[in-house]
């Protein structure tokens, strides 16, 4: 393993090879639908259910470059849109990652976009109407974006704080679509999928992971989620006992509650 | 204190090294401070326990009896003490054996990741279920490994969760059972042959409990439940007709061709059938649960037809069907779907439980509990009303329904469990006329009051010479750029940032509303409510106002006067000109259910902020240093949790016991009562910044 990562411009990077993806619904015809017609897109739904996979997927279908920017509540709206740098003695302008997306027409994609602060989330507006250009104020400018440009956001509507939730003026610019956990046959087939395990041992995990579902609220702030699952069957692949993969790669990322954790590690039990 | 006891028990005593007769002497007080007569039953007994037991199994004796004594009285407690035996017996079983407390928490979080309805975990002397609970031993101490023993604990709950999941009491069993001549042996069969089937059912869903079951009967050389021989000539196919896609019905109807025989002993985790209790429990949960889900659906109705449930014709009733959809991971293979024109409806919150709930009972969704409830003003078939806060004092009370919460007792230097039943009482909302007076009254102030407010929320902030920030420092970089001209280092420090500091406070205040505050000290309070809510509101902060009263242990009492969620609107000013003076005040249990309150509260800093005329003081006892110390205790227990206590008091003599309960930094005593208006908003600008 002696390879060394390559370094590329978000703006370069594509995804050539075809992201695993597993449609619910009509999900991808209505984002492709909603890219042809410019109308920015919210995608919610519980963590690891398939969010951040089906922007991959998408982004590789209509072959844009996917540049994604994971928010947090320090992320100021010269973070999204760009900032004057010094450089051998002159100042130089550095476009953001809103930016670059604007004038590369990429697909710009805001995950978990409560995080940042509301302030920050307005610069998008502009972007998000049928205006679709981004005012640059520091440069004077007004970057006008083309047909290829896609903005998305995602949020989680369950877990986060009251305090955080998406203003009316931003989430009414976009055309919802809604994710949640696939049906148990579904999942079973993603989880045989992506780790590469029988069908019997997908079907216990998926069973596992509506154990801990049932106890989301009564303990449990979230149950286990596709990708937790996902993770399991990997490890378990490699040859972990299906028993401690549960307990490693799902109670463990959970709870810390030693009571919770012994409750779910004695369901794996019963399961395997 | 005097206990009298007999010469026999002095000379007992006197047995011992001195040391040990201290100790002895000090449990035999600490039940005296409960009651006398439970000192002399203890004296009493004195001797033998110490045969039978250590110092510190028999303080946990007293204890188990000093519990039982505060919610059954002596001769509850006196049983406890008869149990002397069986306790020390137990005692020494907890070495290997698994207590029912340290593992039930724990049961009940498994049980419910099991599915199904919502089942609790308790213990009886008889391990069964009853549809809604799961009832065990308190001990379990078959095995010598302590983990062998947690695992019987966790195989008796599958299995009686398994009872409710597979669908063991959907037929009326104690009908069907009185057809035979000997009901009690069919009962019996009955038992033997579901077990068959549950154990089919367990071994194809759960297989490793499965194992687990089949391990323990081998280690307590005990036949494993397909083991179990049907002896006679007819019918030793009869397990071969029982698998995995059995139905209770097919065990039903296996009974008559067992009958005439005995039945086998059962596996010791089996438990037993309690039928009357769940035909008890299932006949009320039938008809409570029909009604809220015919209320559920004509709410739907509401929703998509836009009028009222009462206006709805006999057909638009019965619009909504429910629609099979195959589920392999539900019992019967399949679940429900509601449609209403063809067009499947999303189950409005909790519907789904419920459903799940119904089917568990009946198998299916008959088609009247479709049709929309009529009246359309949501109300349950009222249950017997014991939770109504008016039968407090009525002969059918009883706590179900009410927060309990414990109290600290410092002569026994331990908590009373469940001690105080707390409830949340709705306070009417009255005219807003108080509001307006006060603030007309005040309205100066209350200009001056948000102006200082105002500076106290966050703003933003400019900081300069930052290494990384928004925009360039054109001062630090001229600053920096002559720095390099001149040969020296230039410095990084050359950006600006934004700062923005964001209050993140939660603050409950909880308002004295004993008698005591009646007149001027109650006008005084809703007055400061008002100007700090009108304060407040430019702040942002998060606020909730309860007022609080108690009349004895059993009649604890808050009123939401403004919750977290509640606007400032005229409905809460109108609750704020309401707070009127009720009964006494006992502290600790109010305490206690706001730190509770606050742990669903997601912020930086929390505080509870008490608005009170004196000591805590209430009937049976609650006054002194009592009072004082269990006060004491639960702000401890705030502390613990991170929230900051404050008092305010007008108390003159508040001083002394206040710096014993909140500590010398954490109140306000405010001599004058028309003071306090002017004075709380200070304080609370003061703590909070």
């Amino acid at each position: 393993m002696n390879d060394i990562a390559k370094s590329l411009k978000p703006e370069e990077y594509f995804i050539k090879d075809e992201p695993y993806y597993e449609a619910v619904g009509s999900e991808i015809d209505i984002f492709l639908a909603a890219y042809k017609q410019k109308i920015p897109v919210l995608l919610k739904g519980p963590t690891g259910c398939g969010k951040t996979r089906f922007m991959e997927h998408m982004a590789w279908r209509l072959k844009k470059a996917l540049i994604t920017v994971s928010c947090h509540d320090d992320l100021t709206a010269s973070d999204l849109v760009g900032r004057f740098l010094i450089s051998g003695g002159e100042t130089k302008w550095i476009d953001g990652p809103l930016a670059r997306s604007v004038r590369h027409g990429a697909i710009c994609y805001l995950d978990e976009i409560v995080e940042a602060r509301k302030d920050t989330t307005v610069v998008i507006h502009p972007l998000a109407d049928d205006r679709r250009v981004l005012p640059m104020e520091k440069v004077g400018e007004v970057l006008e974006a083309t047909a290829d440009f896609c903005l998305a956001i995602s949020y989680n509507p369950g877990y986060q704080s009251v305090l955080k939730d998406l203003k009316q003026s931003t989430r009414q610019r976009f055309v919802a679509l809604e994710f949640d956990y696939p049906s148990a046959e579904l999942e079973t087939r993603i989880i045989k999928t992506e780790a590469g395990i029988e069908q019997i041992l997908a079907e216990r995990l998926v069973k596992f992971a509506h154990m801990t579902r049932n106890l989301k609220g009564s303990g449990l702030e979230e149950g286990a989620s596709t990708r937790l699952l996902v993770h399991a069957a990997k490890l378990i692949s490699a040859g972990i006992s299906p028993v401690d993969a549960c307990h490693t790669a799902i109670a463990q990322a959970l709870t810390d509650d030693a009571e919770m954790l012994a409750a779910i590690n004695e369901l794996s039990s019963s399961l395997f | 204190m005097f206990v009298e006891v007999s010469e026999a028990v002095i000379q007992h005593l006197t047995q011992f090294d001195i040391e040990t007769q201290d100790t002895l002497l000090e449990l035999i007080k600490k039940a005296a401070d409960t009651n006398s007569g439970l000192a002399y039953q203890l004296a009493n007994r004195m001797q033998k326990a110490m045969q039978l037991m250590e110092i510190d199994t028999i303080e946990l004796w007293l204890d188990q009896a000093i519990d039982v004594f505060d919610s059954k009285g002596l001769y509850g407690a006196i049983e406890v003490f008869d149990e002397l035996e069986s306790i020390a017996h137990n005692a020494t079983q907890k070495l290997t054996g698994i207590a029912f407390e340290d593992v039930c928490n724990m049961l009940e979080h498994f049980v419910v990741g099991l599915n199904g309805r919502r089942l609790k975990i308790e213990t009886d002397k008889n391990t069964f279920t009853d549809t809604e609970s799961i009832f065990l031993p308190s001990i379990v101490n078959r095995y010598a490994e302590k983990d062998d023993n947690f695992q019987l604990y966790k195989c008796m709950v599958v299995l009686l969760w398994a009872q409710n999941w597979f669908g063991t009491w959907r037929q009326d069993l104690s009908e069907n059972f009185s057809q035979y001549e000997n009901p009690a042996q069919a009962k019996q069969w009955f038992h033997v042959l579901e077990i068959i089937r549950l154990d089919h059912k367990i071994k194809h869903e759960l297989p490793g409990i499965h194992r687990q079951m089949q391990r323990l009967c081998e280690l307590a050389e005990h036949p494993k439940v397909c083991d179990i021989i049907i002896r006679g000539q007819n019918i030793q196919n009869i397990e071969q007709q029982i698998n995995q896609h059995s139905h209770v019905l097919d065990i039903l109807e296996l009974i008559p061709e067992v009958i005439l025989q005995t039945p086998p002993t059962l596996s010791f985790y089996a438990g037993c059938l309690q039928i009357e209790q769940v035909e008890l429990r299932r006949e009320i949960r039938l008809i409570k649960e029909k009604d809220l889900f015919r209320q559920a659906i004509a709410h739907v109705l509401e929703d998509k037809k836009d009028k009222a449930a009462s206006e709805l014709d006999e057909d638009e009733r019965r619009e909504i069907s429910a629609q099979e959809i195959p589920d392999p991971t539900m019992p019967d293979g399949f679940k429900y779907k509601l449609e209403l024109e063809g067009e499947s409806i999303e189950p409005p919150d909790g519907v789904e439980s419920l459903m799940s709930s119904i089917i568990q009972d009946l198998g299916e969704i008959p088609d009247d509990y479709l049709v929309a409830a009529g009246d359309g003003n949501y109300k349950i078939i009222p249950e017997p009303e014991k939770n109504e806060e008016k039968n407090v004092w009525a002969g059918t009370y009883h706590e179900e329904g009410a927060y309990l919460h414990k109290e600290w007792d410092f002569r026994r230097q331990r908590y009373k469990k469940n001690w105080c039943a707390l409830r949340e009482v709705k306070l009417t909302a009255g005219s807003t006329a108080f509001v307006s007076d006060t603030i007309k009254k005040h309205s100066g102030l209350i200009k001056n009051l948000r102006r200082t407010f105002e500076i106290l929320r966050g703003e933003d902030k400019t900081l300069k010479k930052q290494p990384y920030g928004d925009d360039i420092d054109i001062d630090a970089l001229v600053e920096a750029w002559g720095d390099m001209a001149s040969g020296m280092e230039m410095s990084e420090n050359i950006f600006t940032k934004m700062h923005k500091e964001e209050r993140n406070i939660a603050v409950i205040f909880m308002v004295d509303m004993s008698g005591s505050t009646k007149g001027w000290i109650n006008d005084a309070e809703r007055e400061s409510l008002v100007l700090l809510s009108e304060a407040l509101e430019t702040l942002g902060d998060r606020y909730a106002i309860y007022g609080f009263t108690g009349n004895t242990r059993k009649r604890c009492e808050v009123y939401p006067i403004k919750t977290f969620e509640d606007e400032y609107d005229d409905k809460t000013r109108g609750r704020i000109s309401n707070i009127s003076p009720q009964d006494y005040t006992r502290l600790g249990v109010f305490i206690r259910h706001f730190n509770q309150m606050f742990e669903d509260i997601e912020a930086k800093t929390k505080i509870l902020i008490t608005l009170s005329d004196g000591k805590p003081e209430d009937y049976d006892g609650y006054r002194g240093e009592y009072g004082i110390e269990d006060t004491r205790m639960a702000l401890l227990e705030s502390r613990q949790q991170g929230v900051h206590p404050f008092c305010i008091t007008i108390d003159k003599e508040g001083r002394d016991y206040l710096k014993t309960m909140y500590g010398s930094a954490s109140y306000v005593v405010i001599d004058d009562v028309k003071q306090l208006p002017l004075k709380v908003a200070d304080i609370y600008r003061n703590i909070t910044s």
